[in-house]
């Protein structure tokens, strides 16, 4: 009888949870399906659409038309570049906070979140003629400096939380030994804390991938990366689902195999160690 | 223990970050404070001058901002019940044992990861436009007339998208707080015969309730300034049935060139943000002490 139970149960659950999945994951199939349609296919009823032939012709068109490469490579240098930079200054500082607290470690600490809760819109117009008049807009120096400030916090807190977690002892034991502060930092710390800082790297550079208010409001075409270059669909042009379905399937796809690999430091990232 | 000399070198390390986070708060901010008492148009350039809180009070009664004012809230409230709601139940529903979790749990998290000018115009034109949009295509199937949701529901589509996105979030994290519940004292409940929805209220929803405060408190910071999705998809429209605070920010000062009445609004947006920060600035706070 117990047993019978437990057997319909565990069906029900899969059978929901799978049919749930699917659901929320639709909309990013049909993307996908939809991008391997001509532009006449994609529009017909869903059968049909299922039904029809499958080609490469979109993403010809897609590269073709708006020279998709050089967005996509303008999203790299972006996200990259600020991940790195934030990465090189919040490194030491993350560092200093874990192994040599000082009274006002922590003040320190939540001051940065702070920075973090300022609406972007709050800035938005000094940002704006600031860029105007050191002629930054649209180029990608000036966007990589905006998105290593505002996921600075973020990456600072990420490794804080981590650095945290490596015993102080072994600092402590290799001092007694004579060791001086480079060689600490150089041949202990650093290989402990490669994977709390290789985790921090591939969340900011999915948050900085994604960003989408910066990147749409001071870049136009040179400077633009991928969230740019697919807001330039939303004129009635967009209305071609498969050219608009290849291009998005190309700036998703990337960042979707990232994203996979990083669902626990999402976690502990995104909530500033507050859920681990 | 910490010596001298290491209190020294720790301090230089921390400056960088410190000096240009200051700089990023201060500098742009305060500029932002000093146009928003100024009568400033891009489009009338030399002609700036002081006007007092004449800004503040134009932003204020004017419609539109009562409008986005309310938008906004209705954005973040109908979200969030959403995401916290659908959020526990997934959670609930991705705990127990079956088949297939990991890849589920996969399909799950995905959109998340999709950036929002992209779920934007997916949901768009793929499933709510009233021609060629899925929606549409299962409403002809049914014989039944194509809803037009953007124009006729704009607020409420937007909503539909960005809960979307977000729902990914709140799972992740409330079902990694789950993990963390003690199976022992939840089969000790069982066995005393307590019914399922008793261990629910009285085990799961206690030792979730830090958990969905801390998603509903990160959440409320990131959609308090939605506006790509808003941006590609209604441009605030009709009318300004799907106008937020930043929205209505940006089309006052980028597209009316009003900087002085932007920047007050941005100010308006600052303000109603640090309310909520502060709140969730005491429960990490608190998290910090243990």
């Amino acid at each position: 009888m117990s047993r019978k139970t437990t057997a319909t149960r565990q069906a029900v659950v899969t059978v929901a949870a799978w049919t749930i999945g699917f659901l929320i994951f639709f909309p990013i199939l049909w993307t996908i399906i939809l991008s391997f349609k001509s532009e006449g296919d994609a529009i017909k009823a869903p059968l049909d659409v299922l039904t029809s032939t499958w080609s490469l012709e979109s993403y010809h068109e897609v590269q073709e038309r708006s020279n998709y490469l050089k967005h996509f490579w303008n999203s790299v240098v972006l996200s990259l570049g600020s991940t790195l930079l934030a990465l090189l200054i919040a490194i030491p500082a993350a560092w200093s906070m874990a192994f040599v607290p000082g009274k006002r470690t922590k003040d320190l600490l939540m001051w940065m979140l702070s920075t973090k809760m300022m609406p972007a819109v709050g800035v938005l117009v000094p940002m704006y003629l600031m860029f105007r008049d050191f002629g930054l807009l649209d180029t990608r120096i000036g966007l990589v400096v905006v998105l290593t400030l505002i996921n600075l916090p973020i990456v600072v807190w990420m490794l804080y939380t981590y650095f945290k977690e490596i015993p102080g002892e072994i600092l402590e034991a290799a001092r007694m030994d004579g060791a001086n502060l480079r060689s600490e930092i150089l041949y202990i710390l650093t290989p402990m804390a490669v994977p709390g800082i290789a985790s921090t790297l591939l969340l900011n550079v999915i948050l900085a991938w994604n960003e989408a208010f910066w990147t749409l409001q001071l870049t136009t075409s040179n400077a633009a990366p991928l969230t740019q270059f697919i807001a330039s669909y939303s004129s009635p042009e967009g209305l071609f689902y498969a050219k608009l379905s290849a291009a998005s399937t190309m700036a998703i796809a990337p960042i979707l195999i990232l994203g996979w690999f990083s669902q626990k430091q999402l976690v502990r990232g995104l909530t500033f160690g507050a859920v681990k | 223990m910490a010596t001298e000399h290491s209190r020294t070198a720790a301090r230089l390390m921390v400056s960088p970050a410190v000096i240009l986070l200051f700089l990023w708060m201060i500098v742009p901010l305060g500029m932002t404070i000093y146009f928003s008492f100024l009568r400033y148009n891009l489009l009338m350039p030399g002609m700036e001058s002081w006007t007092g809180f004449d800004n503040y009070y134009y932003f204020i009664t004017q419609h539109a901002f009562w409008d986005a004012l309310v938008n906004t809230l209705l954005l973040v409230g109908g979200v969030l019940v959403i995401t916290v709601v659908g959020g526990v139940a997934l959670a609930l529903l991705l705990d127990q044992p079956f088949k297939g979790q990991g890849i589920v749990r996969v399909m799950v998290i995905a959109p998340f990861f999709v950036m929002p000018t992209v779920s934007a115009l997916v949901w768009k034109n793929m499933f709510m436009n009233p021609v060629n949009g899925m929606f549409a295509h299962i409403a002809k199937a049914f014989g039944l007339q194509p809803f037009d949701f953007l124009s006729h529901a704009p607020l409420a589509s937007i909503i539909l998208i960005v809960a979307w996105s977000w729902l990914p979030f709140a799972t992740l994290i409330l079902l990694t707080a789950l993990q963390s519940l003690d199976r022992e004292q939840m089969e000790a409940a069982e066995m005393d015969g307590a019914s399922w929805l008793n261990r629910f209220i009285y085990l799961t929803v206690p030792h979730l309730t830090r958990s969905i405060t801390v998603v509903v408190l990160i959440q409320t910071i990131f959609l308090l300034s939605v506006f790509a999705e808003i941006l590609v998809t209604t441009n605030g429209g009709p009318g300004t049935a799907s106008t937020n605070l930043p929205y209505l920010v940006y089309a006052q000062s980028l597209l009316n060139y009003d900087v002085g009445g932007g920047s007050a609004g941005g100010i308006i947006a600052v303000i109603l943000a640090n309310i909520v920060a502060i709140f969730l600035m005491r429960m990490i706070g608190k998290n910090l002490e243990t």
